[in-house]
């Protein structure tokens, strides 16, 4: 026989661990969840705000189109190229998104490296995340390239990375191994936002 | 009565619930972290019979494998199970009974008795058997012979094997032909001085010797293997091979391209590499696309499978029958194409340049699928600088710069016939390799369903239309590249 005793606390224990599972569950949810839907539209920036040109993709047309957004930049050309790179995302992660990323795609850093290189670094969850296409991978390369080039002065070529290593394609198509020249990325958009 | 009064008996009992409720908490516990952080791949047993090949997962229990009676005999024909007192399970599999004890090796199959080399297990009315006793098993179930390899966990029920030879080809000495007695689709990889082609579907087995050797330089050896289910036939070789079916996939012809055949191998040649080579020997230039050959690659391919178009559509699948209809398409037109891939194989984007630069084609086209947008995308080689190119020798990763011009001919050719079958068509440069590491005209085409539903990719029709229009533009672009020269 089995004393009432025990019987009541290993059924609160058995109580809490599922009340704990279940909580570890839902925060589990939420915090995946929020990395889409909570991330901020503009940098958390403050300051003074700019006029910058962003180029976003638009995967109904499948051209990439200069947007007007105002964000607050800092100074230093570094920060100022991961600001506007982090507004783009913002762009991409919102749930109006013309061009939707995978959840959880994230840019870790900008470096410039004289002369005229930039390099992108994006995370893992960016490139795995991301559709598979000729098209909608070069929509991602080619707004990525064309908002850094145009807004930040002096860049001539861009190199991406994948969680701080090259990588051979984005997802499986547009080729990573190489560097973007910006004025071909130039030429691109302006190839597809003529109609051909 | 208060806990205190308890004797020693009954504390001992009341900590051994204690301990066992403990238990199951922790065991609740593991079982929901094993659950967020998923199980390990199961092994599968391969089964071969004429009925049907297929594969079973294999249960571990006490140290030993086991696998379900009911789902190894299923495919086989009508079988039905009834469990009784004792742990007593019968198994009847059209009018053969057999009986089990739950925890006995002892069992009775057509009246007779003999031991199992392990416990029989019945798990939720699941009947267990280890997969040591098949062969003894099966033979007294089903009549008939059934052999099992039990290493490679290949269980072949039925004299259903597939045997195959492999000679040098008497007319080629470069070409290894590859003769099976029935067809077979292996999925093939190639490896620096190695091919190797999986059978995973196939009853493959052995042929006299498990290692063969050629009086050739091209391809000195081969060797056959089986783990994890499948045969393995690898292939050493000296030079890039293509393998090519015919015989309705009775047979495999492997041999170098046909612009590498030209070229007798030289003894003291060293195998080319396929990683990366980051220099090649440019071309004798643009010559009439009339002479020479359409290469044709079907993107994606082997353990790459490419975008995912649909629930049952996959990329590497789409390509491949698009390449196949261009193919026949061009050759109604008199123009020799040829598949970089036959098959499912996995080819990296280097062996493709490679391949395509070895046979020196008037045409590289690389077919895409994409399920956004609808109609074709024509995309020429975006090329970020000059290169630097040093005498006879070109940039690997600008290889394309003397070409591009050709190119955008075929693209505007091929957006021309696209648009005259009123197909919506696109016309752009891309970033893609390996469009920029080939010494040839080249162009990417990536095929969008029709409308909204990308099952239509797999349409016979629209598949049609496109490698219509495809074949026509290739043969138009050859005649203003003529008139151009």
């Amino acid at each position: 026989m089995i004393p009432r005793h025990l019987v009541i606390s290993v059924a609160v224990m058995l109580g809490i661990a599922l009340g704990m599972g279940f909580y570890v569950w839902h925060m589990r949810g939420r915090v995946i969840s929020g990395a889409a839907s909570n991330r901020p539209v503009m940098p958390p920036v403050s300051g003074p705000t700019e006029q910058v040109t962003l180029y976003v993709a638009y995967d109904d047309a499948g051209v990439v189109r200069p947007v007007q957004a105002r964000i607050p930049l800092p100074v230093g050309r570094q920060q100022r190229a991961e600001e506007l790179l982090q507004a783009l995302l913002g762009v991409y992660l919102d749930k109006s998104s013309p061009h939707p990323l995978g959840m959880g795609s994230e840019m870790r850093a900008v470096f410039l490296v004289d002369p005229g290189l930039a390099v992108i670094d994006l995370n893992a969850a960016f490139a795995d995340s991301h559709r598979s296409g000729v098209l909608v991978e070069e929509l991602t390369v080619a707004s990525l390239v064309q908002s850094l080039t145009a807004n930040v002065p002096g860049i001539t070529r861009v190199k991406i990375l994948v969680d701080g290593k090259e990588r051979e394609t984005l997802a499986g198509h547009a080729d990573l191994s190489g560097f973007y020249d910006a004025s071909s990325v130039n030429q691109l958009v302006a190839q597809m936002a003529s109609g051909q | 009565m208060p806990w205190t009064s308890y004797s020693g008996r009954q504390r001992r009992a009341r900590h051994s619930q204690l301990h066992l409720y403990s238990g199951i908490f922790v065991l609740l516990a593991a079982g929901s972290t094993l659950l967020l952080l998923g199980v390990p791949d199961e092994k599968h047993l391969s089964v071969y019979s004429n009925a049907a090949n297929y594969s079973l997962p294999v249960t571990e229990r006490n140290g030993s494998d086991y696998v379900g009676l009911l789902e190894l005999f299923e495919p086989l024909g009508t079988v039905t199970s009834k469990t009784g007192g004792g742990g007593h399970w019968k198994f009847r599999y059209y009018e053969v009974e057999s009986e089990f004890t739950a925890g006995k090796t002892r069992v009775k199959v057509r009246g007779k008795e003999f031991d199992l080399p392990a416990n029989f297990l019945l798990e939720n009315g699941r009947g267990l058997v280890p997969l040591a006793s098949l062969e003894t098993l099966l033979p007294r179930i089903l009549g008939g012979p059934v052999t099992f390899h039990s290493s490679a966990l290949r269980l072949f029920i039925g004299n259903v094997a597939v045997h195959f030879t492999a000679q040098m080809s008497k007319t080629d000495s470069t070409k290894l032909v590859m003769d099976f007695t029935s067809p077979v689709n292996p999925a093939i990889s190639t490896e620096p001085g190695k091919i190797r082609m999986v059978f995973a579907h196939e009853p493959l087995v052995a042929p006299g010797t498990q290692s063969l050797t050629f009086d050739s330089k091209t391809i000195p050896s081969a060797s056959y293997e089986e783990r994890n289910g499948a045969a393995e036939i690898v292939i050493a070789s000296s030079v890039p091979l293509l393998a090519t079916f015919a015989n309705d996939g009775r047979t495999i012809v492997l041999g170098p391209p046909p612009a590498t055949a030209a070229q007798t191998p030289q003894p003291n040649q060293p195998a080319p590499q396929a990683s990366a080579p980051p220099q090649m020997l440019a071309s004798t230039g643009p010559a009439a696309i009339r002479s020479r050959q359409i290469v044709i690659d079907p993107s994606h391919g082997g353990e790459e499978r490419g975008a995912v178009l649909s629930d049952q559509l996959v990329e590497k699948d789409i390509t491949l029958a698009f390449a196949r209809r261009l193919r026949l398409e061009l050759a109604t037109r008199g123009i020799t194409a040829l598949l970089l891939r036959d098959a499912d194989n996995t080819l990296s984007l280097d062996q493709r340049a490679a391949t395509t630069n070895a046979i020196h084609p008037a045409l590289y086209i690389c077919l895409h699928a994409a399920s956004q947008g609808n109609g074709v995308r024509l995309y020429a080689p975006l090329l970020s600088g000059p290169g630097e190119n040093r005498g006879p020798f070109l940039d690997w990763n600008s290889a394309q710069a003397g070409f591009l011009p050709n190119s955008q001919v075929v693209q505007a050719a091929l957006a021309a016939e696209l648009q005259n079958r009123r197909v919506p068509v696109r016309s752009l440069t891309a970033a893609l390799r390996p469009l920029n590491n080939v010494s040839a005209a080249a162009l990417a085409v990536e095929i969008a369903p029709p409308g909204d539903d990308a099952s239509q990719l797999d349409s016979p029709s629209y598949q049609q239309l496109i490698a219509g229009a495809l074949a026509a533009g290739i043969t138009a672009a050859r005649e203003r590249i003529e008139a151009g020269q």
